[in-house]
């Protein structure tokens, strides 16, 4: 089944185009990348995807809801860890959770469960009652994670999740993202090709707004000629800015 | 049940900031009591009688209320600046929901700093009666009218400009205008109209309940302007993101 379907989605700001008639096709449980330097449109089309801004044409399904005419809908499926980690920094690390949980319908003594559940699942039992602002940036984003998954969303948006972390807590967070594979459908965007290669299912390539190529890793590398992937993407931008 | 969720999430970001106590009930009771004992030590019939403790007290419980604004503000502007925000626009949460849990942790907060405004007040030479009581549901659409300015400044302005505005521009206006300082019908114009909230309180607290309405009528349509200002800002910002 198609998790997400988009059909034509743009997004313009005034004169720039941001997202340019994207036609994307994500099926249920599969991990898909976006890549993309700077101003691609990643961030832009997540933005669209999760409600947090409306296309200024065209249209998506998740799960055959419409992000147009049916954001309630969509908002209680999908769930979001952005590119900042986006925490509420004097709660701890248990209230963050307890209070993600509860907004979405859960009442106290669920709320407590989930929370204890996600903490026992990210290794997080010393440091439930730290507060998030005490935190370092790898559990901060840890947090930010699980305070996504809490919900049991069906598809989850992983917005630079490993952004400005170091080497250890970026291999961490990996294994982590690797675990939910399969059990839901997720959109991750990342600068890091190394990570898009080593964890999604397939990739795409977006550049000025538009997808230039998709497929697997291996799919891509063929395409472009080589087999190095981060020469493949340098050769499909490049190739699309000519 | 969504709304006292967030606004149980906000109280505890607020209260847990050593800042908020030591501002929003610290220093109106410090300026109390300097005030009045600067009153004490002028002679009789020769000072200005705005430092009596029955026209201070109600003025500082104002004074104090625009600390509300401080906190409001901060506390939108930091969900912005961390995206926490953003977090939360995923969400099933309704801007409605939104403005009200921002909102409503603010009101006990209210009700306490005048409470504890004027149980210092009854220690300098207050006295105690019922009036006290209305003059603090007299504070409440003041609160109101504080807490939407600073709903609004944090929707629109980031953490730095927020504090400069709501901590130090507005604080200050607020102390100047609000007739603790000098009696502002000498000035007249804008400054006697932003001084309603203090008489009205004062009003309440000398037992002049037909001389609350007039002004409080002015302070209850700032309240309902500057809140239908808020909730309309954050729409359309939570639409524009």
């Amino acid at each position: 089944m198609e998790a997400i379907k988009t059909k034509a989605l743009t997004k313009k700001f005034k004169e720039k185009t941001a997202v340019d008639n994207l036609e994307l096709t994500v099926h249920e449980g599969e991990l898909y990348a976006l890549l993309g330097v700077n101003g691609a449109g990643k961030s832009t089309t997540i933005k669209m995807l999760s409600c947090l801004t409306q296309p200024t044409s065209g249209d998506a399904r998740l799960m055959g809801h419409s992000i147009v005419s049916d954001t309630s809908s969509v908002k209680a499926l999908i769930n979001v860890s952005p590119q900042e980690t986006a925490v509420a920094a004097k709660l701890s690390v248990r209230e963050n959770l307890e209070f993600i949980a509860r907004i979405y319908g859960s009442n106290k003594k669920e709320a407590r469960q989930k929370a204890l559940d996600m903490i026992e699942k990210f290794n997080m039992d010393e440091i439930e009652r730290s507060k998030a602002a005490t935190l370092s940036g790898g559990w901060q984003r840890r947090l930010s994670i699980a305070m996504a998954l809490i919900t049991e969303p069906e598809i989850l948006f992983l917005d630079e999740p490993t952004l400005g972390l170091d080497v250890l807590a970026r291999r961490e967070l990996w294994h982590l993202i690797e675990r939910l594979k399969g059990k839901m459908t997720i959109i991750l965007t990342t600068h890091y090709l190394e990570e898009a290669e080593s964890l999604s299912d397939r990739i795409g390539i977006m550049s000025r707004g538009v997808l230039l190529a998709e497929g697997t890793a291996a799919e891509l590398k063929a395409e472009a000629g080589t087999d190095d992937f981060e020469e493949a993407f340098i050769r499909i931008t490049e190739e699309a800015v000519k | 049940m969504r709304t006292l969720t967030f606004a149980s999430r906000n109280t505890k970001e607020i209260t847990r900031d050593i800042l908020t106590l030591i501002f929003g009930i610290a220093f109106p009771i410090v300026l109390l009591l300097l005030l009045s004992a600067i009153n004490k030590g002028i002679p009789e019939g020769y000072g200005p009688d705005l430092f009596e403790i029955s026209k201070l007290a109600p003025g500082i419980t104002v004074f104090g209320l625009s600390f509300l604004t401080l906190f409001s503000s901060m506390i939108i502007a930091k969900d912005r600046t961390t995206s926490f925000v953003l977090r939360l626009f995923t969400s099933p949460l309704k801007p409605s929901e939104f403005i009200l849990g921002y909102t409503l942790p603010l009101i006990p907060m209210a009700l306490i700093q005048t409470a504890v405004c004027y149980i210092c007040a009854l220690f300098l030479g207050l006295p105690f009666s019922v009036n006290l009581l209305v003059a603090a549901i007299v504070n409440l659409p003041i609160a109101l009218v504080f807490i939407a300015l600073g709903l609004l400044f944090g929707s629109v302005f980031n953490e730095k400009a927020v504090g400069g505005i709501s901590g130090a521009l507005l604080t200050n206006l607020s102390a100047w205008f609000s007739n603790i300082w000098f009696d502002t019908s000498m000035v007249g114009g804008a400054f006697k109209t932003v001084a309603h909230a203090v008489n009205a309180a004062r009003s309440a607290v000398a037992g002049d309940f037909a001389a609350i309405f007039p002004d409080l009528w002015w302070v209850i349509g700032y309240a309902v302007v500057l809140l239908a200002a808020a909730v309309t800002v954050f729409a359309v910002k939570l639409k524009k993101n």
